[in-house]
Parts: C-alpha cells; structure tokens; sequence
C-alpha cells in the first residue's frame, strides 16, 4: 500500500482509494444502465406498445421495404425517427414524452382522428427531415457510395440530378414507409384542403438565389 | 369389303379417344395444382423485373407496357404514385411519359380540363413487363396499320 501511495494524487489520498474505485464503478453502472434504458426505449415493441400507431402506421409500415425484404436487413421505427447522435437523441427523446401525454389524452385514438392530423403529423417529420438533410436515411444510404449502374434507370437518372440541384433524401422520398395524407395532385379528382407537398422545389430555388 | 365401315368405325372412336384424352390435358395455373389451403409454391413465381426498354405495343392503342418496377407504389385515395411523375405538371422534370390525351375524356368523349376519374387506377390497363410464358398458344394477329 505504502508504495502505492507514492503514485496517488493529492485528492486521491483526501478521499481514499476505495472511494474513488467505488465512484468509478457507480459512475460506469450509472451510465450503463442509463444507456440500457434509453436503448429499452429505441426497440420496435415498445415503439408500438405506447405511441398511437399500432393499426395505423406500424401497419402501413409492414408492406414496405423496410420491414421486410429479400436480405432480412430492416430499419425499425428508431433508425428513423430518432436520431444517432447523443444531442439530437436526448433532444428527440424529451419531445416524445409530449407525444405520451397526447396517448393519455388520446388526441388521436381512432383512425378517423389520426387521418385527420395526418397531414401536421407528416409535416413534423418532413420539416424535421428537411433541417438535418435527411441524416437519418443516410446513417444508412450514402451517396458517395451509390453505385448508379446497380440503380434502375430512373433512379441512377434523377440521384446525380436530385444531389447536383442540392436536394435531399425526403425531397422525392415522402411516404415511402407510411400513406401520405391527402395530397393536392392535380390527378381528376376533388382534393381541395389537400396538402401540397415540395418536391424539393424550395431548395433549387434558394441555390439560385445564391448564385 | 364389308369390313370396311367396320374399319372406319374403329378408326372413328381411336380418333375420338385420343381427342377427348387431348382435352383432358389440363392448363396448369401459376400455383400449380394445389388446392387454395395449401402454400403456392415460391420458386417459379413472377417476380418484379428490373428496368428495361419498353416492350412494343402488339396493336394501336394498345396501353403501353410499364418498363420499370412498380414495388411499393401504391394508389390510394390520397395519392397516386404513378402520377408522382406521369402528371402533365411533373412529367417534364421527371422525363416520364405523359397521360395521353384520351385520359382527359370522359365516357361521353366530352373533354375535361383534368384527367377523368375513371382513369385513376393506372393498373387496370397499363401492367409492368414480365417475361411470362404464354399459358396457350396465342395466334392474335393485330389488324393491319393505316397505309399496309
């Protein structure tokens, strides 16, 4: 021990080395178990088992892609909707808790009640897209990495286009795992109070302005 | 020669036989022959082919072929997928083809400002291209084009 002394800093010494080791090891089970909680709270079940989305968009989801594929390689709701970096997740997750309190209110219970706000719904995570440039599709899908000659024709056609004119991801890529709310398409049929989307129209215009 | 009606008889139910053996010859649909409670089998089902040309029309006015993959692209109330790019205001950006004209009529032939409701479900006329054997020998011929 006497040796040993000889290494310890000051403060060290003042509150003794098994108070140290012991805060240590609190600190390392504290922050396990906080990250363990956090993570309970990113699996898919508890996703369903609390946000209203069961029957609606947890089902709309099930017909697509990622969800079910020919590799079995899926992105559950959190590879979406929350983010990967430590900020932006705490900030995300505190944002959801408001989302709790609308399932106790049951602001949007019925299906009638959420395709009514479906349209605001949509828009949240559109915006929310739009601001971070879509980082969650590509925490998976890098551009530098696309092989256009893999791509079906439109695809390989429009990506180098879509990236030259400044878009991103959820630009093109909207509904691509839940319905679209109504959607003012000029397509034969009454849609008035429809939504209008942007087909990234907004960010050529802003890169022009800039020129 | 008495035998002979005989003979013609005998041919007359051989052909006969074999004609009702040849119509037994059942068309085979794509599950096979399993009954509906049972699993279809998986390995030589359609599945979506990738992008290619465009496949000829066989006859004027035929509604041309779909020449890419439609996985996932859904029509519903809300929104059609299709006319996310094949709409007279996104096919120029999209370079995809137009709705012809004929969509813009309704079944009086009167012309609407906008494409007739009756048109909105694409796949009922226009369906993707697959390499699908003919089930029976088809001998359509179409009629001949103007000036032939």
């Amino acid at each position: 021990m006497m040796s040993l002394q000889k290494f310890m800093p000051a403060w060290v010494k003042r509150v003794g080395l098994f108070t140290v080791v012991a805060l240590f090891l609190a600190g390392v089970i504290f922050w396990g178990g906080f990250n363990w909680a956090l993570e309970a709270t990113n699996k898919e079940e508890f996703c369903i088992s609390c946000h209203e989305m069961k029957d609606n968009v947890f089902k709309e989801y099930q017909n697509t892609i990622h969800y079910t594929n020919r590799t079995g390689v899926r992105a559950t709701c959190p590879d979406c909707h929350v983010p990967k970096e430590w900020g932006p997740k705490m900030i995300r997750k505190i944002q959801a808790s408001n989302e709790v309190w609308h399932k106790l209110l049951g602001s949007v219970d019925t299906p009638e009640k959420f395709n009514a706000k479906r349209h605001e719904l949509a828009q949240h995570e559109w915006d929310r897209m739009k601001k971070n440039d879509s980082q969650e599709c590509r925490n998976c899908h890098r551009y530098d990495y696309m092989d256009y000659t893999e791509q079906g024709n439109r695809a390989a056609k429009m990506h180098p286009k879509a990236f030259e004119e400044g878009k991103t991801c959820i630009d093109c890529h909207k509904g691509i795992a839940h319905q679209l709310p109504q959607i003012d398409q000029h397509i034969g049929k009454q849609n008035e109070g429809a939504l209008e989307i942007s087909h990234g129209d907004k960010v050529e215009a802003k890169v022009e302005e800039k020129k | 020669m008495r035998f002979i009606p005989a003979l013609v008889l005998a041919g007359a139910a051989l052909l006969a036989w074999a004609g009702v053996a040849s119509a037994q010859e059942v068309v085979e649909s794509l599950r096979g022959n399993n009954p509906i409670t049972a699993t279809s089998r998986t390995d030589n089902m359609f599945r979506p082919e990738k992008d290619q040309d465009l496949i000829p029309r066989n006859f004027q006015k035929q509604p041309p072929l779909i020449p890419h993959s439609i996985k996932g692209y859904n029509i519903t109330q809300n929104f059609n997928k299709c006319m996310d790019c094949h709409s007279k205001e996104r096919a120029e950006e999209t370079g995809a083809t137009k709705v012809a004209k004929s969509h813009y009529l309704d079944r009086e032939d009167k012309k609407l400002t906008n494409i007739s409701p009756r048109r909105y479900f694409c796949l009922q006329c226009h369906v993707p291209q697959f390499d699908a054997k003919p089930l029976v020998e088809n001998t359509y011929k179409p009629a001949a084009k103007k000036g032939e």
